[in-house]
């Protein structure tokens, strides 16, 4: 018995210690810290938008996709998940479908879709499109909210962020952004 | 492609420049020397020491070491389980998720104690705040420590000259803990914090969404603490369900770098700790770059494969397969940490790799199946290569008819039953679960994926938990009372055998003396030995597996259009 003990009581101090300090001290100073210095991003990057009211509205987080399905907006990558295979039957119908979708948005656009906007991401709410993606889209917003097309590439270019420091990553539109400057509200 | 090119090449310069010095580092705290930090963490060793009972310079024994790792490892167990049960009814549960069931609890124990993060749960949905931060982030610091931990008592047995002691556990352990795993994931915390991972003890936040003005929920929770030791310390349990791949989990380029790089760090850095504690740079040097080789034919093969064989749709602009892929990440980002995630035993994703193209999804397979020696979990995978570096000097030995010998020390009969217990444990576990989940009668409708696919959906499951990994191919359903019970056994089974194996190895080398280095000796630092060993890794990968990949994978890309 006491042998047993010799090695449980360091074992279920030793636990509890830790489950203290990186439990508890270690997850606490990280949350004090960051509330401090990056109260925003710590929050989940919330888009909050005063209106002409006065009024605060929440319109979403910088970092969440959400769903568009008009014309008028840019619309992003389908939401959800899928799992499947890229090279299965099921997968094929499911992509030949969105492009069926895109071209009945803007029947006149005969150019090549991009990819990523008839395939899911793996977060599902992927909040970026590629910059082709979005210009794919340009004529198409611009006729349906009488804008000149320049002007809705003014606006994704200045929402567009590139690689970091010209390497790491891929260049990305943030389709919510892009969606209240159209919107005129942000 | 070419910039995928260059993303790749100043990856891996980073990830050599930073472990270098972090190497020397870990080296100093685990000899008791001075760093810097011992000022502000002396006074916190100690007083853990003294609540604990024990002295810090009481040396154990082989069996006492195993021992108190296993007891550990056990009450940690036990307490993870019993936070999962009563959670439904226990504080910091802003979202009122509900106590888990008893076999989903242990699986998920028995998951992140053995440093597997498996997770067939799903992160913001099935576990509450507490449970996160106190149960599954606390292990995601001591699991990986007392990896390490193994590590040093396996290195000391090679150092030490007719000793009977390998070291202390519970001092390697909070040595680890304070002076290297903290302080790392402290400063990575909060840069990714800037990023845009969430850090908040508030509820869930609910927005109005623009278009249709209906409501969404944006879920939040200390998360960067945990994904920051969930990335150093070859954990992989997301925070969110979808992994980094979730934004909030991995905001922006930078931070998919920042956490792509804490993926290989510590393993990484072992091998130049290894090759100072043993006082000979170049036997660390060897092994660091065996591993590398390996790692970065694995990561041409993944991305070539992602980037030139996906699928083509009429109609859409021919590209790299995006499906599964966020678009910040792209292809050569994902593949990067696919290959990295697999090669360390991670098992975090920034993509999902069960829409990877098959042959981009079996090179991640196949570095799990290696046994999680390609840098491999902290400390875990070094001692798994080292147990592949004396069979390769056994093996070598046996051909030119002399005792092998490793460090110094003669490898006999009982090193080697520990050195086959240390290879052989998982490779047999990932077999044996497959064959089981494939003869349940309703397997098939675990499966998203039908055929070959699904077949590698379930190989890849019991490739992840039998070699600790904990990634997968998510369109396999986990939480069925099988795989949660079946899998949970085996990630035990294959952490602890190999673990006391090791330790066993250990004591057993501690006690030989040393004999000199002779012209008979075989060299362990040249480019022969380097082919060797890779020759001998890639014959027991192939030998074991190669049947089971002709069946998914392989299957699966002769059979696509």
């Amino acid at each position: 018995m006491t042998k047993t003990m010799k090695i449980l009581r360091p074992a279920v101090m030793c636990f509890l210690a830790m489950t203290v300090v990186c439990g508890i001290i270690y997850t606490a100073a990280v949350t004090g810290i960051a509330q401090l210095l990056f109260p925003n991003q710590a929050n989940g990057s919330i888009i909050t938008i005063t209106l002409k009211d006065g009024t605060q509205k929440d319109y979403g987080s910088a970092l969440i996709a959400q769903k568009f399905t008009g014309a008028q907006y840019m619309i992003g990558r389908p939401m959800g998940t899928t799992n499947l295979s890229p090279v299965s039957k099921e997968q094929k119908k499911l992509v030949q479908e969105r492009i069926d979708w895109l071209h009945s948005l803007d029947p006149d656009n005969t150019a090549d879709i991009p990819m990523d906007l008839v395939t899911k991401s793996g977060s599902g709410v992927d909040p970026n499109i590629t910059p082709e993606a979005a210009e794919y889209q340009v004529a198409r917003i611009a006729r349906e909210r009488g804008m000149n097309e320049d002007d809705v590439r003014a606006i994704i270019s200045k929402y567009t962020t590139g690689r970091f420091l010209g390497i790491f990553g891929e260049p990305a539109v943030n389709v919510l952004k892009v969606n209240l400057a159209l919107d005129g509200l942000l | 492609m070419s910039m995928i090119v260059l993303q790749d090449i100043i990856y891996i310069l980073l990830l050599i420049g930073l472990s270098i010095p972090l190497g020397i580092y870990i080296y100093k705290v685990m000899s008791g020397e001075k760093v810097f930090l011992t000022r502000i963490f002396a006074p916190v060793e100690n007083g853990i020491y003294k609540i604990m009972g024990v002295k810090s310079n009481e040396e154990m024994g082989a069996k006492k070491y195993a021992l108190s790792a296993l007891a550990f490892s056990g009450v940690g167990l036990f307490f993870v389980w019993l936070l999962q049960l009563l959670q439904g009814i226990l504080p910091f549960n802003p979202a009122r998720i509900q106590s888990a069931s008893w076999h989903l609890a242990f699986n998920t124990a028995a998951s992140f104690v053995s440093n597997t993060n498996w997770q067939a749960y799903s992160g913001e949905n099935g576990l509450s705040c507490l449970t996160q931060f106190l149960g599954l982030t606390v292990q995601n610091f001591v699991s990986a420590a007392t990896g390490i931990a193994v590590l040093f008592a396996l290195i000391r047995g090679f150092v030490f000259r007719k000793k009977t002691t390998i070291g202390n556990f519970w001092t390697d352990l909070t040595k680890i803990t304070l002076y290297v795993l903290i302080p790392i994931s402290f400063v990575l915390a909060l840069v990714l914090v800037s990023q845009g991972v969430v850090q908040t003890f508030s509820p869930y936040k609910e927005v109005t969404m623009l278009e249709s003005g209906a409501a969404q929920t944006i879920p939040l929770g200390p998360a960067a603490s945990q994904i920051a030791i969930k990335q150093l310390g070859t954990n992989g349990g997301g925070f969110f369900g979808a992994n980094s791949a979730f934004p909030l989990e991995n905001a922006t380029p930078l931070s998919n770098l920042l956490e792509c790089l804490s993926l290989l760090l510590i393993p990484c850095a072992l091998c130049v700790s290894f090759g100072k504690a043993v006082k000979d740079s170049k036997q660390g040097k060897s092994i660091y770059i065996t591993m590398m080789i390996l790692f970065v034919v694995a990561l041409g093969i993944t991305t070539i494969s992602e980037q030139y064989t996906g699928p083509a749709f009429d109609g859409v602009v021919a590209s790299g397969s995006m499906e599964g892929k966020e678009v910040i990440h792209g292809v050569g980002a994902s593949s990067l940490w696919a290959t990295a995630t697999t090669a360390a035993s991670n098992g975090s994703v920034n993509s999902m790799h069960d829409s990877f193209t098959p042959l981009g999804g079996m090179i991640p397979m196949f570095l799990m199946q290696l046994g999680e020696i390609v840098f491999g979990g902290v400390g875990s995978g070094l001692y798994g290569m080292l147990a592949f570096v004396l069979l390769t000097v056994f093996i070598a030995g046996l051909m030119v008819g002399r005792t092998p010998e490793y460090l110094g020390k003669k490898v006999e009969p009982y090193d080697m039953k520990m050195v086959c217990l240390i290879i052989l444990t998982p490779l047999m576990f990932t077999l044996l679960g497959t064959a089981a989940a494939v003869s349940m009668p309703d397997i098939t409708s675990w499966l998203t994926n039908s055929g070959a696919h699904g077949f590698s959906e379930i190989l890849y499951a019991f490739s992840s938990m039998g070699n600790n990994n904990g990634s997968a191919f998510a369109g396999f359903t986990a939480n069925t009372v099988f795989t949660n019970v079946v899998g949970g056994i085996i990630m035990l089974l294959v952490r602890f055998i190999p673990m006391v194996a090791a330790i066993s190895l250990a004591g057993n080398m501690a006690k030989k003396k040393s004999v000199a280095v002779s012209e008979g000796t075989l060299s362990t630092t040249n480019t022969m030995f380097v082919g060797l060993l890779i020759g001998v890794i890639l014959i027991v990968g192939a030998l074991s597996f190669l049947p089971a990949l002709a069946l998914g994978p392989i299957a699966d890309y002769f059979t696509m259009r």
